[in-house]
């Protein structure tokens, strides 16, 4: 197949296969490069400088984290940001999941659910978490009103006042977010499990949840194991939620470590502390990437394929 | 069906018999979607109540509204900067979507392709990059940005978005050329066709679904996109709508919550039409993205 005959360096551009693919490469490769690559390696140097906005800064060595180390907000940042990720991926993994069981049934309208269901994750995250920063207000949220008049409670909620209350009014809009990605992603993998696996084991007499525990989980783990690696990452690594909602108060209680990082950087001013508190990040992101990598090869085992 | 109390065929029973249906299915989907719907309508009508009818529950009820008005939002469209971050976020966005996409069109192909050594590699490093978060980036890309001289300006973010759209629409696209015959490029490098003709002439018009998925949920991103825009622009008059709304319609401890509301409202249309248009392409994206 070498189509590379003799000829110029002109004639290996447009005629070779490397040639080509280096030249189709090359719109992608430069802005990645200098956009993705090049910012990555800068933020590292940049965690390891005293840099400030309007000021280059020095190696300092490891003394943005020496100090964050000493920095109880900090601490108190990667503690939320590990609890807001737990929480809310395991209630968006359950609930996505039994919504993915429904929309899998024999369903009238089956396409008109679908596709409402949806529509959180379409629609802008800042401006469906104004919504919700309006649902949570502390004087007039809708459901303090519905508690009240159910007579539950006896004065409203103040949902983003509290430290836990705001932890968990911030994991309820993210996980409501969440919730429509994962179930149409488990529901596209409930689709490619045969019928007839089902219908055998079912002759068998399998009960529905042997059949669930037996058939479509086993086969649904490998996707599962794609999904929740996407959404742990982009919950671990959020910012618009809770920039929009409580802006990491009260108290820093729902501060997550983007927020922070933003906080530091941004308005503080301080690029080399708030590049400190991203380099931290990744670690763990590294370890959700690998898991992700992982789950992928065994998805190719089992369907028996190298490539 | 009679239903036989010793059925072996537990599973199929459920197709039966209504009320467990009811209780098992349609009891839970209807409560699914009044949540996942709920802030969206309670954002709709707080954009049309009256200011008086506002927070006022207990002469009119919250759900509804009595005599539904425009204010709010001749407001945002007459007293405020609003027209003009729309503007600006369809500009960002158009513009970064194209530069995705044509990057990305050309990158699978030779990818997929062309299979030029280390294709695979660059295959993987490709969706490596995609799982780089925009909140470890931005602090640095900030830094670029006003070294590059492009901060405050909607090139800034022309520039930067297509970090995390040409990753996407890359793998995406490399999925839907994996699913078009070789054969096809095979008979038509035999008929003397060039990888250029072959790219425009074969592919492309076979891959349209891909092109209008990746498009569509480029476009979707980007103007979805927040961190970016937050850091790198100022000025009012450069701000996207998210930001726009976030940070000049917000002000003090009054909350002008129905300026705000038709301003998350207004903000949400374009992608919710374009979406109510494409849906089975951005399931398929979003699915396809995933799966592979």
């Amino acid at each position: 197949m070498a189509r590379a005959r003799r000829g110029g360096p002109l004639v290996w551009l447009t005629e070779s296969r490397n040639g080509l693919g280096l030249i189709f490469m090359l719109p992608a490769a430069v802005f990645l490069i200098c956009f993705l690559t090049y910012p990555l390696g800068l933020g590292v140097w940049l965690a390891f400088t005293d840099t400030k906005i309007g000021r280059a800064g020095i190696f300092i060595g490891l003394e943005n984290f020496t100090w964050l180390s000493e920095d109880r907000v900090f601490w108190l940042s990667v503690f939320n940001t590990f609890f807001y990720t737990l929480i809310a991926s395991v209630l968006k993994f359950a609930l996505g999941l039994w919504l993915a069981l429904i929309l899998n049934e024999n369903l009238p309208f089956k396409n008109f659910f679908r596709a409402v269901i949806l529509l959180p994750w379409v629609v802008p995250t800042v401006l469906s978490a104004l919504a919700f920063w309006w649902i949570f207000d502390s004087q007039f949220s809708i459901i303090s009103w519905v508690l009240m008049k159910w007579g539950m409670i006896d004065a409203p909620i103040n949902f983003l006042g509290e430290p836990w209350n705001a932890r968990f009014s911030v994991i309820a809009a993210n996980v409501w977010r969440g919730i429509p990605f994962v179930a149409i992603s488990l529901l596209a993998g409930l689709q490619t499990i045969p019928q007839s696996l089902n219908e055998a084991a079912a002759l068998d007499g399998a009960t529905s949840w042997q059949r669930f525990r037996r058939i479509t989980l086993p086969l649904l783990t490998p996707i599962i194991a794609v999904v929740m690696t996407f959404s742990v990452l982009f919950t671990f690594t959020d910012f618009q939620l809770i920039y929009v909602l409580t802006r990491g108060g009260p108290v820093n209680a729902t501060h997550l470590m983007a927020t922070l990082s933003f906080q530091r950087a941004i308005p503080g001013g301080q690029l080399g502390e708030g590049a400190a508190i991203a380099v931290a990040m990744i670690p763990f992101l590294l370890a959700a990437i690998l898991f992700s990598f992982f789950g992928l090869q065994r998805r190719r085992w089992q369907q028996g394929g190298g490539d | 069906m009679a239903e036989t109390p010793q059925d072996d065929i537990v599973g199929m029973e459920q197709f039966n018999s209504l009320p467990r249906r009811v209780v098992v299915t349609y009891i839970p989907l209807a409560i699914f979607v009044f949540v996942l719907l709920f802030p969206f309508y309670w954002m709709a009508i707080t954009a049309i109540k009256p200011d008086h009818q506002l927070t006022n529950y207990n002469d009119y009820s919250p759900f509804w509204v009595v005599q539904p008005t425009l204010d709010h939002i001749k407001f945002l469209f007459f007293e405020t900067s609003y027209p003009g971050w729309l503007w600006n976020t369809v500009v960002v966005s158009v513009a970064s979507t194209v530069i995705a996409l044509a990057a990305s069109v050309f990158a699978a192909y030779a990818i997929e392709r062309l299979r030029f050594t280390g294709a695979r590699v660059t295959g993987l490093l490709i969706f490596l990059a995609y799982l780089v978060p925009p909140s470890i980036l931005f602090i640095p890309l900030a830094f670029i940005v006003f070294q590059v001289g492009i901060f405050d300006s909607r090139l800034a973010l022309i520039l930067t978005y297509p970090t995390f759209l040409i990753p996407f629409c890359t793998w995406l696209l490399m999925g839907y050329f994996r699913s078009i015959p070789f054969e096809l490029e095979e008979s038509a490098l035999v008929d003397g066709a060039t990888r250029w003709q072959i790219l425009t002439k074969v592919i492309l018009p076979l891959a349209v679904p891909g092109l209008i998925s990746a498009g569509i949920f480029a476009f979707t991103l980007s103007w979805n996109e927040f961190i970016y825009a937050l850091t790198f622009i100022s000025s009012s008059e450069n701000k996207t709508v998210p930001v726009g709304v976030l940070t000049e319609l917000v002000r003090g401890d009054i909350y002008e919550w129905g300026a705000l509301m038709s301003g998350a409202l207004v903000g949400s249309l374009p992608v919710v039409i374009l979406y109510s248009f494409f849906v089975d392409y951005y399931v398929s994206s979003m699915t396809g993205a995933v799966k592979e």
